[in-house]
């Protein structure tokens, strides 16, 4: 296959590299002297029209290729999920656009924008190589973001953290990598599966295992990989938040999903998590990881004051939800894994776009912050609250229908039930979670605000896009079959 | 057609989210205007009901891939309480024509509650069900937490919790159902027709139904209840009462028992002379009628009374439906009717006509305020909804309670009497709260207006209520009668109902009824 090939297939991530370029070059150049916000409008104009442009290459130029065994997959699953990546990059630049944590507004979009080339690269990827350098790509721009508020001593820290911790689970993830390389003797994930085959249970490839479950677990903010977690959502700056917790989820959970489902299949290599049939495996390992997810997230969420901090222990508990998809291990399972990671981007994106609303008025994200703001800013409530019931799983939002879907491909995974326990803690966790949504949306519609608090004026650009995150989240519950069918028609077409 | 009674409803509450802030009566025009015409669907699709079938009123894909469809169906039952659902929905907006403070919020949640409980009793796809049936939740505990009273957000997360953990319950059970059938779709005319294993409906039906018996205020899952009622405004307490409590029971028949049917059936052992859960529901049943009615007795606060003796009355709804013949579950069907009026006007009267002119509730103070002169109509309301409660021959309850303790002598013999008992408690307890309420001795006299204003009140004083009240409104004159009047037709000619109800058992929905189930 030729560079020239190999570019065509990548024509949308070269697409996203030259808004990055275009972006920053831009604001380097012509534009410098002007107001932050300016600034902020026309970079984030010229991010937006590259991100559509990308997408609507990717719509009416389908592809259907592996180019380099693996380097670069192009088929409709993956352009779907990168077409929601797009999309949520998007969401971020249009709430960040209203930010004051910086003025080096040009670098700040580039780095969103070369996250989202590491995610789109991430989907693509079936060779473990690859799937490395895509990770650290993006891990890196992430972190670099959560640093971005050089004003605010939090966003050091956080950014600290979360490199630390990363750099950590980097290592461990390479390592684990390298193992599989070592016992299967080629980084292609299909060939890799096709070796480890009729070797059975290895101990070596036991501990590759959970070195890349550590790995992927950091990433999507697993139990007990999840103590970056909170504090790198409550330092880092509002909009960078709002992207870790959805762009680089909705990447982070396909390519975990990728690597275990395509590259460790295998009988001996899954195991099995149904009741009282339990055999080692990534499936009862990713079981476990999954439980602790939904019991942890749920009550750290509950005692928590900060409504960032708040979100990322929710965050955690939507991990494990979207973990019971992945333990399914079957067609379904991923189908419904997708459709609730993309929800819950989406729900998270506009979730931090309300809470970001919220700091800029009142200085700081903490629960009090967001009594009567009913009555301050109906349109933003509104939007929360869709967000916060959404995230409830409550009907008629997609929240409700993704855990649903999550649920269902769970508990007909497994014969006889099996994974019926696991479903019927994410109820009973699913349950405890209103109680804290409950406590936000109280704050806001319930409290009063302190007197003498000033009214709040919500930017125009904020307030569209808050509202077009609601109604794109309450569409996508009330008909989630057009979602729903486009990724079983595009799992239907790719083999696996 | 009868969809329309949803649409029309959540149509209402977008266009109160459109109107403009502070206009409290636009806000209650439209809200009345949307549940007038819900009633008047309602009741067109009543009318033209033939007796015995079950009439398709949407019926679309939604899902395919999963089999969801956009199911929804009547029959006599169902019609029944969408008919109940319009009339607690037009009276509760009558009860609060005076409210103010934020106005379009309050009949926006209302709205939505009622479009959701429409969509519960409509649904014929379990999983559309489901959805209605969470929906109606959020916008309880907004209602109660904003304009509520005595505790108010303790209350309403209460309500809202025990709600969503009942809740979570039936969707366990109805997962799980779906995919050991196989069948691919969640109607509930497939589902019931499926022959599920025999060990699976044995735990798949207690999880179930006590899942829908949370919300039916069964014992001793009873406890939101009352704290939810006390907390409630008027017209959320009317509906929690009238209508919400009546989404359990109605969830109780139409999903636990049609599907799992084999779950009434005998265990293989005993445990203290209970031999199947159908004997265990009966038991807690009455204990409920029991309990709530004894209860009920020694309460200081009048709502609390209420309260309790919804409870009470929804005992004889879950021992009807566990009689298994079809005079006990018309009787029960009946009473969820009967009881949903009934409970309304008994909580109009309380918190309307009472306590928003008294500003209290304990039976003490009211006692020396001989309100007998000051509100007489609110007085003669009382008598009459406290005599329908009692089950005085004449009104719904009387035929209602009838048919379920008719029922229950087949079935249960001992537990129809202990019933009979729980209906006398019930006199006691009316009686009591009647006359500590309304025909004290006057201490603290108030005095009577004599001219109905057109509705509006005076901002909350202090709690000496020595000064003149409001005279009862026209809407709320309005609201009463139009609430004691169906009690009494359907009391003095409940074949209204019973014609449409009784053959809705001969249905393939309750084939489970007729095949050799337990008797």
């Amino acid at each position: 296959m030729s560079y020239l090939e190999v570019l065509k297939l990548a024509a949308p991530e070269g697409i996203v590299v030259l808004t990055a370029l275009a972006v920053l070059g831009i604001d380097l150049t012509s534009v410098r002297g002007l107001d932050t916000r300016l600034r902020f409008v026309i970079g984030g104009m010229v991010a937006c029209v590259g991100c559509a442009a990308a997408i609507a290459w990717m719509l009416a130029m389908p592809e259907h290729a592996n180019a380099m065994t693996g380097m670069l997959v192009v088929d409709p699953l993956t352009q779907l999920v990168k077409v929601a990546l797009l999309a949520l990059t998007i969401f971020t630049v249009l709430i960040s656009i209203e930010s004051n944590f910086t003025t080096h507004v040009g670098e700040y979009l580039t780095m969103i924008l070369l996250a989202t080339l590491g995610m789109m690269f991430m989907v693509s990827a079936e060779d473990i190589l690859m799937i490395f350098v895509a990770l650290e790509m993006t891990s890196l721009s992430l972190y670099i973001l959560t640093a971005f508020n050089k004003r605010n001593i939090k966003s050091a820290e956080a950014a600290l953290k979360y490199f630390l911790f990363g750099g950590m689970s980097a290592a461990f993830l390479l390592f684990g990598l390298s193992l599989i390389y070592g016992l299967s003797g080629s980084t292609n994930l299909g060939e890799i599966a096709t070796a480890l085959k009729g070797n059975g249970l290895d101990p070596l490839l036991v501990v590759a295992i959970v070195m890349t479950v550590i790995g992927f677990g950091f990433k999507v903010a697993a139990v007990p990989f999840h103590l970056w977690a909170p504090d790198a959502y409550e330092g880092a700056p509002t909009p960078s938040a709002a992207f870790i917790a959805s762009g680089s989820k909705v990447a982070s959970f396909f390519l975990f999903a990728k690597v275990l489902m395509i590259g460790f299949h295998g009988q001996e290599v899954e195991g099995s998590a149904a009741w009282l049939d339990f055999a080692s495996g990534w499936v009862p390992t990713m079981a476990i990881v999954a439980g602790m997810s939904m019991v942890l997230g749920n009550l750290a969420a509950i005692v928590q004051g900060n409504v960032k901090r708040l979100l990322a222990y929710s965050a955690v508990a939507h991990a494990g939800y979207a973990l019971l998809g992945l333990t399914a291990n079957s067609d379904q399972g991923a189908a419904a894994l997708i459709y609730y990671v993309i929800t819950y981007g989406l729900t998270t994106v506009g979730a931090f776009g309300a809470v970001a609303v919220v700091e800029q008025a009142t200085g700081d994200a903490q629960l009090t912050s967001f009594a009567g703001l009913s009555r301050r800013a109906p349109v933003v409530s509104l939007c929360m609250m869709v967000f916060m019931l959404s995230l409830a799983g409550i009907p008629p939002l997609a929240g409700f229908f993704g855990k649903f879907y999550v649920f269902v491909a769970a508990v007909a995974a497994a014969k006889n039930l099996g994974l019926l326990w696991l479903v019927i803690l994410a109820i009973a966790m699913s349950a405890v979670s209103l109680f804290y949504y409950l406590q936000v949306l109280k704050r806001i519609y319930i409290a009063d605000a302190p007197a003498g608090a000033p009214s709040i004026v919500v930017p125009r650009v904020t307030q569209v896009t808050l509202a077009v995150v609601a109604l794109g989240v309450f569409l996508l519950g009330c008909f989630p079959g057009w979602l729903v069918g486009w990724i079983e028609r595009a799992m239907a077409l790719v083999p696996h | 057609m009868l969809a329309w009674t949803i649409y029309i409803s959540f149509l209402g509450v977008l266009v109160l989210l459109l109107l403009p802030k502070g206009n409290a009566a636009a806000a209650r025009k439209v809200a009345m205007l949307s549940a007038l015409a819900g009633l008047l669907v309602a009741l067109a699709g009543f009318v033209q009901f033939k007796a015995g079938e079950i009439v398709t009123v949407a019926k679309l894909p939604w899902v395919p891939s999963l089999g969801l469809e956009y199911h929804l169906a009547a029959d006599g039952i169902s019609l029944t309480l969408v008919l109940l659902t319009g009339l607690a929905a037009v009276g509760g907006i009558l009860f609060s024509w005076n409210l103010e403070h934020r106005a379009q919020e309050f009949f926006a949640f209302y709205l939505a509650l009622i479009g959701g409980v429409y969509g519960v009793f409509l649904s014929f796809d379990l999983f559309l069900l489901f959805v209605f049936y969470e929906i109606a939740i959020v916008p309880k505990y907004f209602i109660i937490a904003i304009w509520g009273s005595t505790r108010k957000e303790y209350g309403a997360m209460k309500l809202a919790l025990f709600s969503f953990i009942g809740s979570a319950m039936v969707l366990v059970g109805l997962i799980a159902a779906y995919v050991v059938s196989g069948a691919h779709t969640f109607n509930v005319l497939e589902l019931a027709k499926y022959p599920f294993p025999h060990d699976f409906q044995m735990w798949a039906f207690p999880l179930v139904f006590v899942g829908f018996a949370i919300l039916a205020g069964m014992w001793p899952f009873h406890t939101w209840a009352p704290t939810g009622h006390v907390a409630a405004p008027t017209a959320a307490s009317m509906l929690l009462a009238g209508v919400v409590m009546k989404l359990g029971a109605y969830g109780c028949l139409r999903v636990a028992m049609t599907v799992f049917p084999q779950g009434l059936e005998n265990w293989s052992f005993g445990v203290m002379g209970l031999h199947s859960w159908r004997d265990v529901i009966a038991l807690l049943a009455v204990i409920g009628i029991v309990y709530g009615a004894l209860v009920a007795l020694v309460q200081k606060d009048f709502k609390f009374v209420i309260g309790y003796s919804s409870v009470s009355h929804m005992g004889f709804v879950l021992l009807g439906l566990v009689t298994l013949n079809t005079i006990g579950l018309s009787g029960a069907v009946l009473q969820m009717f009967s009881h949903g009026i009934i409970a309304g006007l008994l909580f109009a009267v309380v918190g309307r006509m009472v306590y928003e002119r008294t500003h209290t509730r304990e039976l003490s103070v009211l006692e020396g305020l001989n309100l007998v002169r000051a509100m007489p109509f609110a007085a003669v309301t009382f008598v009459i909804a406290g005599c329908a409660s009692m089950g005085l021959p004449g009104f719904s309850g009387f035929v209602a309670e009838l048919q379920v303790l008719i029922g229950a002598w087949q079935a249960y013999p001992t537990f129809a009497v202990i019933a009979g008992v729980g209906i006398i408690i019930g006199v006691a307890y009316t009686l009591r709260a009647m006359q500590k309420a309304f025909f004290g001795e006057a201490h603290k006299p108030l005095t009577p207006v004599l001219s109905p204003s057109a509705g509006g009140r005076k901002s909350p004083s202090s709690d000496e209520p020595h000064h003149a009240m409001d005279a009862i409104s026209v809407p709320e004159r309005l609201g009463a009668v139009i609430l004691i009047g169906v009690s009494l037709l359907i009391g003095l000619y409940p074949r209204l109902l019973l014609d449409v109800v009784v053959p809705s058992f001969d249905s393939p929905l309750f084939d489970w009824l007729r095949k050799g189930g337990p008797q």
